[in-house]
């Protein structure tokens, strides 16, 4: 704490005290950087190793590199396109939806002219629930032999949700948005909280409409907050895990590519093919976020980090 | 806006109990399938028509042996010191980058943005066969070590942006007044840094204790798994009885801690997850 001199960069060859500034920072940056790599860098290597290796620690002595061949048998597995596909539909459609109810709830909490607390600790619960609990918790509620939805009017009392793929989809879905819509809302509300009121009320004056000045003020303004969420809760939601392991383990076809990540991985302990799936997941989390931050371009100082 | 008449309040009004209603709708739900008895479980009322603890007391029966003892001891110890220590990396880390010149900061805020979105299902297979070597598999330490390095980004993006606000001008003014540079530090700066450290603790912690896909994956016993693992993973007290009414139970109990940090600290949580996206 003793480098409180030396903040102003200065120009001209290095001095001693920057040499010793840049020592500390240095020092002081190393600990989380070793701790990020240790655990992303190094394992992500490591499982490209193992992916271009046959390694099932049931058959250990069959262990050896074959090339490319983990990657052609997922690449040419049904069941890989069916995880890619479960997983690009519960991301999209959840975050579709998201976006929608998170706008209305930032819109609630920007303006509502009482009971703002109310709606903010109510919107922290599900953000705040662990998603395991919040998975149950749903799956509870529609599970046919003791849930409170098969008693609700217009829904068949026999009806079972997890008896078939679209509607276990759909309680997924379902279970995701609402955890997931309140960090939805807040990133949104903070970008709210940056437009200047002062723009409404010039717009009220030449007699533009709520929903005028909505889609000529608001939106436009919030373009890139609204990104910044849409890229967080698209890579987040395509990450799906824990709801699909609690409420079908998979069945039904519901796996996500995480789901069959982890059966080849930790229930089947086959490495090899499990860490192919792995650096295939890796890649495509990849692509989806080289295609926002191109989208995003230079509109915001830099895309910001949450979750 | 003169006009703020009836209609305005009946339609907030409205607008907020919808919100309010489907936030708490399932907690209320098994909350009350938690105070269900076994008889009851099953008939899809929301007001439970009998009620009992039996549900939460047998998760405690036979001490560290019962179902949830050692799973919640686990939750909070493995959360508390991975919050600990990520706040305090995080805080060393922030500190370099707010006051601090030194080439290379834009590359470190970038690759924790990359790790923030990075697919955390890419890593399992490598950790679990690193850990299995290193001895690290279903012990504490090979779940804090993780959880330390995915919360990182959040923690240092939350008190890059605390400590940018914080006037460090006060720390020589002190010094200038006779304080000593640990005086200066730990009466002036660290009042001032408290709160952004709160924040940034509060969200490691609400991360390290929702956490699933590590808990499943680098444990296989009670010796280190935590609640939200053991709950995936509750046998009923016989083959034939799902244990629904203990899985609300537990569920309940670990929402409740939650519940509490939100009450509590909404202010900071809301200032904290969108520090970061606001002021950069």
């Amino acid at each position: 704490m003793t480098a409180v001199a030396a903040s102003k960069a200065k120009r001209g060859p290095i001095s001693d005290k920057t040499k010793a500034e840049r020592k500390l920072a240095y020092m002081l940056v190393a600990p989380a950087i070793v701790a990020m790599l240790l655990v992303t860098v190094y394992p992500i290597l490591y499982a490209i190793a193992l992916s271009l290796q046959k390694v099932d620690l049931r058959f250990p002595q069959e262990s050896g590199f074959v090339g490319l061949d983990n990657y052609t048998a997922v690449l040419t597995s049904d069941l890989w396109w069916q995880g890619v596909g479960n997983t690009a539909l519960i991301a999209v459609i959840s975050v579709a939806i998201e976006l929608v109810l998170g706008m209305g709830l930032a819109l609630i909490m920007h303006k509502a002219l009482f009971g703002r607390g109310v709606v903010r600790t109510a919107t922290l619960i599900p953000y705040g629930i662990v998603t395991v609990v919040a998975a149950f918790a749903w799956f509870f509620a529609f599970d046919p032999s003791s849930g409170f939805v098969n008693n609700l009017p217009f829904i068949a009392d026999d009806k079972a949700w997890f008896g078939s793929h679209n509607s276990s989809l759909a309680v997924i879905i379902m279970a995701e948005v609402w955890k997931t819509t309140p960090f939805m809302a807040l990133l949104l509300l903070a970008g709210l909280a940056t437009i200047d009121e002062g723009l409404y009320e010039a717009a009220r004056v030449d007699g533009a409409t709520a929903v005028q000045r909505f889609f000529k003020i608001t939106l436009p303004l919030l373009k890139p907050a609204l990104l910044v969420a849409l890229l967080f809760r698209t890579l987040d939601a395509f990450r799906v895990f824990d709801s699909i392991f609690v409420m079908t383990r998979g069945s039904q076809d519901t796996e996500s590519v995480s789901i069959l990540g982890y059966n080849q991985l930790i229930s089947r302990l086959n490495l090899g093919l499990g860490s192919a799936v792995s650096v295939l997941i890796f890649v495509l989390v990849l692509g989806i976020a080289f295609i926002f931050v191109r989208l995003l371009g230079t509109s915001t100082p830099a895309g910001q980090g949450e979750r | 806006m003169q006009h703020r008449g009836s209609k305005d309040y009946v339609k907030w009004t409205i607008a907020i109990a919808v919100v309010v209603f489907f936030a708490l709708l399932p907690i209320v739900w098994i909350f009350s399938l938690s105070l269900k008895t076994p008889d009851t479980i099953s008939d899809k009322k929301f007001i439970p028509s009998d009620v009992t603890l039996d549900n939460y007391t047998t998760l405690f029966e036979g001490g560290l042996d019962s179902p949830l003892l050692r799973p919640l001891i686990n939750s909070i110890l493995i959360a508390l010191i991975a919050t600990v220590i990520a706040v305090t990396l995080a805080s060393f880390t922030a500190y370099a980058i707010a006051r601090l010149d030194f080439p290379g900061k834009s590359a470190i805020l970038a690759g924790a943005l990359a790790i923030a979105m990075f697919p955390q299902i890419s890593v399992v297979g490598p950790l679990f066969d690193m850990w299995r070597t290193l001895g690290l598999y279903d012990t504490y330490p090979g779940l804090i070590i993780p959880y330390l390095t995915f919360s990182l980004p959040l923690a240092i993006y939350i008190l890059v942006a605390f400590f940018r606000e914080i006037p460090w001008e006060l720390e020589q003014a002190a010094q200038v007044d006779g304080a000593t540079p640990w005086q200066a530090f730990r009466r002036v700066i660290m009042p001032l840094a408290a709160p952004g450290v709160f924040t940034a603790a509060i969200l490691v912690f609400i991360f390290a204790w929702n956490d699933f896909i590590f808990a499943i994956t680098l444990t296989s016993s009670d010796a280190s798994r935590t609640v939200p693992a053991a709950l995936a993973f509750f046998q009923g007290d016989s083959q034939f009885t799902a244990p629904t009414g203990n899985i609300a139970a537990a569920a309940v109990l670990v929402t409740i801690p939650i519940i509490i940090f939100v009450l509590i600290f909404q202010r900071r949580i809301v200032a904290g997850l969108t520090a970061g996206a606001v002021k950069g």
